[in-house]
C-alpha cells in the first residue's frame, strides 16, 4: 500500500462517500485490519457514524469482515480492498462500455449499480423503467420487460454476477419459496463470486408492468393514487429478495484489454488484421480463463467462418493476413500447429508487455524529447550498454548523450549496473553500464500515474472552493430563474434576474467550468495509462 | 588505497569519473544547492488532451455520477457540531443534517452478525447484577428495620433524654459547647438590679 495509492484512495471516497467515510478508510488501509473499537479511537469518530461508513463501505464491497487475529471468538476486524476503491476512477468507463454494447438500457442498469454498490433485479428494474420514461416524450413509458431482457443480456456475458452470500446461517432462511434457487455455498471462509455455482443465474420474477414518470404539479390526486399503487406493488414479494446483483470488474477489464490489443493491431497493421484478431478474441472468450497467456488455439478453418459477414476476404487472402501476423514483430498472433489449415493463438501477455512498453516509451518522448527516447529505446532492446556504445549506437554527440543519460538517471528511468573485474570494486576497474528494467519502471510510473490523479483531484477541489461564492450565486439564480419560468413570468423579469450576475462574474465561471472540464477529462485520461500498467504488472505477476 | 580519499578530500566521490564519462576539467552543470522549484518551467509541452464525443460524453458521465452519489444515503455527512448553549431559536431550526439513511438500511448480508458470545455475556452479566441488587435489597432492608426498632425503643424511654442522646450520638461535638439559649430568660425574673448584658 503505497503513500499515492492511500492518499489517491482518500481522495475518491471523499468525493464520492464524504469525509467520514474517508477518514474511516484511510486508517483502515494506513492499519491493515483493525476492529470496530479500535478503528473508532484511532478515528476519533463517533461509534455509530463508524458503524455507518463501515456498511457504507461493505454495501460497496469495498471493505471484508472477517475473523480477528484471536480468533472466531474475538472481535470481526475489517479490512478495506485499495484496487475496489481505485475502480471508482474508471466508472465512467464502464458506464460507457455498457452503452456502447447494450444501448442506454444497459448504460443505465450498470450507472445504477455502480451507484448502489449492489441491488436487486426487481428494483434495479424499477428504477432504470422509471428513468427511462422520465426521459422519454409524453404518453410513453418504458415497458418492465425491456429493461429485464438487457439485465439478462449483461448477466449471460458475464458483466453482472450475483454477490456472494456473507451468512450461511441466513442464506438457508432467506431462500424465499418464489425463488427456484440453489443450495447456499457450504464454506464458510468469504466465497469468491466465481465459485459460487449459480453465480449467473437469474432469478424468477414476477414482475410486470411499465415504468412511472414523476409528474410536477398536475395531477396530484393521480399521482398519489399512483404511488399508493406503486407502494403496494413493491412491498408485493417480487420472487428475488436476498438476491443482490454486483458488476463484475473483470469482465470489464477482459474487454478493455482485448480493444487495447485490436486497436493496437489497427494502428500497426490495418483494419482487416484487426477485425481477424478481433474475430479470434471472441471465439475464445468463452473458453479462455482470465489470466491466461494466451488464448486457445483456433483454427484457420474456424476463423474463417466466424469472421463477420461484411469482410468477405477469401481463403488464401485470410492466410496470408495470418502469416503477416505472426511474423510482425509485435508477436501478437503466433502459430502453434498446422492442423485444421494452421493453429493460432493471441499471446495476451506478450501484447500487453509491448503496450506498457510502447507506453514507457511515449512517456520518455513526450517528457525529454524525441533523442532521450531514442537512447531509452536503444538500452530497452540491447539491455546492458556502456557509456561509450550508447553514444555510438544513437548516434548522438558525447557531450548530450551524456546529459541525456544523467537527466534519465536521475529520473530512475535507467539504472548503472556495476560490473566489477576486481574484487575491491575498484572504480577504474569495474564496467559501469547503463540498463533499463521495464517492469520496476512500469512501477514507477504506475505510482506518478496516482500521485497525478491525486494531483489533479486536489485541483479541481481547490478551484471549486475558490469559487464556492461564484458558484452558489450562479445556483441561486439559476433555481430563481427555474422557479420564475415554471410560474410562467415575464421575459423582463428573466432578464433582470439574468442580469444580476455581471459580465466579468459571467467570464469566471466560464473559466472555472472550462478548468474543471480540463481536470476531469486529465483524470479519465490518465486513468487508461494506468489500466495498461496495472494490467501488465498483473499479468508478470501471474505468469510467474 | 581506497582509505586515501576518506575523510581527507571532500570533493572526492567514491568511482572514478573517468569511467562514467566525464572528463577532467569540463565545465559541468552547477551543482544544486536547494530544492527543485514547486512549479520548474517545462521544457516540453505537453500534448494535448483527448476530445471527441467519447471523451466528452465520459466527462458528463463523471460530473453527473459525482453529483448523483452526493444526494444518496450513502454520502454519510458529519454530526452535527455541539453549540455552546442552547439558544432558543434551535427549537424552531431544523440544524441536524437530515439523515438520509433512513432511507437505506444495510442488508443482513452485509454486516457482519456478531457472534452470540457478547450477547450471552450480557445476559449472564444482568443476571448476577440482578442477583446483586436483590441481596443489596435484602441488606439494606434489614439494615433499616434495625435501624427502626432502635428508634421505637429510644423514643419510649423519654424524649428530652433521647434526644440530647441521639444528638450526642451523632455529632461530635459536646452539646453544652453551644448555648442555645433556652436559660435565656429563665433568670430575670429573679433579680431585676442586675443589668444584662
Amino acid at each position: 500500500m503505497t503513500v499515492q495509492e492511500v492518499r489517491l484512495c482518500g481522495l475518491l471516497l471523499q468525493e464520492h462517500f464524504g469525509e467520514v467515510v474517508e477518514k474511516v478508510g484511510t486508517e483502515l488501509l494506513r492499519s491493515g485490519a483493525l476492529n470496530l473499537r479500535a478503528l473508532a479511537h484511532q478515528t476519533g469518530i463517533q461509534l455509530d457514524l463508524v458503524k455507518k461508513s463501515l456498511c457504507v463501505l461493505a454495501q460497496h464491497s469495498m471493505c471484508v469482515f472477517g475473523p480477528g487475529r484471536r480468533g472466531p471468538g474475538g472481535p470481526v476486524e475489517y479490512t478495506v480492498n485499495s484496487e475496489r476503491i481505485l475502480y471508482m476512477l474508471r466508472y465512467p468507463r464502464y458506464i460507457y462500455t455498457a452503452k456502447s454494447l447494450y444501448g442506454d438500457t444497459g448504460e443505465l442498469v450498470i450507472e445504477e449499480i455502480l451507484q448502489r454498490g449492489q441491488m436487486t433485479m426487481s428494483s434495479t428494474v424499477k428504477t432504470v423503467a422509471d428513468r427511462l420514461t422520465h426521459s422519454m416524450e409524453d404518453g410513453q413509458s418504458m415497458e418492465y420487460s425491456e429493461v429485464i431482457a438487457a439485465f439478462t443480456r449483461l448477466v449471460e456475458t458475464h458483466f453482472l454476477q450475483r454477490c456472494p452470500l456473507m451468512d450461511n446461517a441466513g442464506a438457508a432462511g432467506r431462500t424465499s419459496s418464489a425463488v427456484s434457487e440453489s443450495p447456499a455455498p457450504a464454506a464458510a471462509p468469504p466465497v469468491q463470486p466465481e465459485n459460487f455455482p449459480d453465480c449467473y443465474k437469474i432469478p424468477q420474477i414476477h414482475l410486470t408492468g411499465r415504468g412511472k414518470r414523476r409528474r410536477s404539479s398536475e395531477d396530484g390526486d393521480a399521482e398519489e393514487r399512483g404511488t399508493k399503487k406503486a407502494k403496494v406493488d413493491s412491498a408485493a414479494v417480487c420472487g428475488d429478495e436476498g438476491i443482490y446483483w454486483q458488476v463484475n470488474f473483470e469482465r470489464f477489464h477482459l474487454h478493455f484489454r482485448h480493444q487495447a490489443i485490436i486497436s493496437a493491431v489497427a494502428s500497426k497493421l490495418d483494419q482487416t488484421s484487426s477485425e481477424i484478431v478481433r474475430t479470434m478474441l471472441r471465439l475464445s472468450e468463452v473458453t479462455t480463463p482470465a489470466n491466461a497467456t494466451y488464448t486457445q488455439a483456433l483454427s484457420a478453418n474456424e476463423i474463417f467462418r466466424a469472421l463477420p459477414a461484411s469482410y468477405n476476404i477469401g481463403r488464401p487472402i485470410l492466410d496470408q493476413y495470418l502469416t503477416l501476423l505472426v511474423d510482425d514483430p509485435m508477436e501478437f498472433v503466433s502459430k502453434t500447429g498446422d492442423s485444421g489449415g494452421g493453429m493460432y493463438v493471441v499471446n495476451l501477455h506478450r501484447a500487453l508487455a509491448n503496450l506498457a512498453r510502447a507506453t514507457l516509451e511515449s512517456v520518455v518522448q513526450e517528457r525529454f524529447g524525441s533523442r532521450s527516447a531514442r537512447i531509452f529505446r536503444l538500452l530497452l532492446r540491447k539491455r546492458h550498454l556502456e557509456q561509450k556504445q550508447v553514444e555510438d549506437f544513437a548516434m548522438i554527440p558525447a557531450k548530450e548523450a551524456k546529459d541525456m543519460l544523467y537527466t534519465l538517471l536521475s529520473e530512475n528511468l535507467v539504472q548503472l549496473q556495476e560490473i566489477p573485474k576486481t574484487p575491491d570494486y575498484a572504480p577504474s576497474r569495474t564496467f559501469y553500464l547503463y540498463t533499463v528494467n521495464q517492469l520496476p519502471t512500469a512501477r514507477l510510473l504506475l505510482q506518478n500515474c496516482y500521485k497525478a490523479v491525486g494531483n489533479l483531484i486536489e485541483r479541481r477541489l481547490f478551484e471549486t472552493k475558490e469559487n464556492k461564492r461564484h458558484l452558489e450565486k450562479s445556483q441561486r439564480i439559476e433555481a430563481i430563474l427555474a422557479s420564475l419560468q415554471a410560474s410562467g413570468a415575464d421575459a423582463a423579469q428573466l432578464t433582470e434576474v439574468e442580469e444580476m450576475i455581471t459580465p466579468p462574474e459571467r467570464q469566471q465561471l466560464e473559466a472555472l467550468r472550462h478548468h474543471i472540464n480540463k481536470l476531469d477529462s486529465s483524470e479519465n485520461q490518465v486513468d487508461e495509462t494506468i489500466f495498461l500498467l496495472e494490467s501488465y504488472i498483473s499479468s508478470t505477476s501471474s505468469s510467474r | 588505497m581506497a582509505g586515501r580519499g576518506r575523510g581527507r578530500g571532500r570533493g572526492q566521490l567514491s568511482f572514478c569519473m573517468e569511467a562514467v564519462g566525464i572528463g577532467k576539467g569540463e565545465n559541468l552543470p552547477p551543482s544544486t544547492v536547494q530544492p527543485t522549484q514547486l512549479f520548474p518551467p517545462l521544457e516540453h509541452k505537453p500534448v494535448p488532451l483527448q476530445t471527441g464525443e467519447e471523451a466528452e460524453y465520459m466527462l458528463a458521465l463523471k460530473q453527473e455520477f459525482r453529483a448523483a452519489m452526493k444526494t444518496l444515503p450513502f454520502y454519510v455527512r458529519p454530526a452535527a457540531p455541539k453549540k455552546d448553549v442552547e439558544r432558543y431559536s434551535d427549537k424552531y431550526q431544523n440544524t441536524e443534517p437530515s439523515d438520509n439513511t433512513t432511507e437505506w438500511s444495510p442488508e443482513s448480508t452485509v454486516v457482519p452478525k456478531h457472534s452470540k458470545q457478547p450477547r450471552v455475556d450480557k445476559e449472564e452479566i444482568i443476571r448476577k447484577l440482578e442477583t446483586l441488587e436483590k441481596k443489596e435489597e435484602e441488606v439494606s432492608s434489614d439494615e433499616e428495620e434495625g435501624e427502626k426498632k432502635k428508634t421505637e425503643e429510644e423514643e419510649a424511654e423519654g424524649e428530652e433524654e433521647y434526644d440530647e442522646e441521639e444528638f450526642e450520638e451523632e455529632t461530635d461535638y459536646i452539646m453544652s459547647y453551644f448555648d442555645n439559649g433556652e436559660d435565656f430568660g429563665a433568670d430575670s425574673d429573679d433579680n431585676m438590679d442586675e443589668a444584662i448584658y
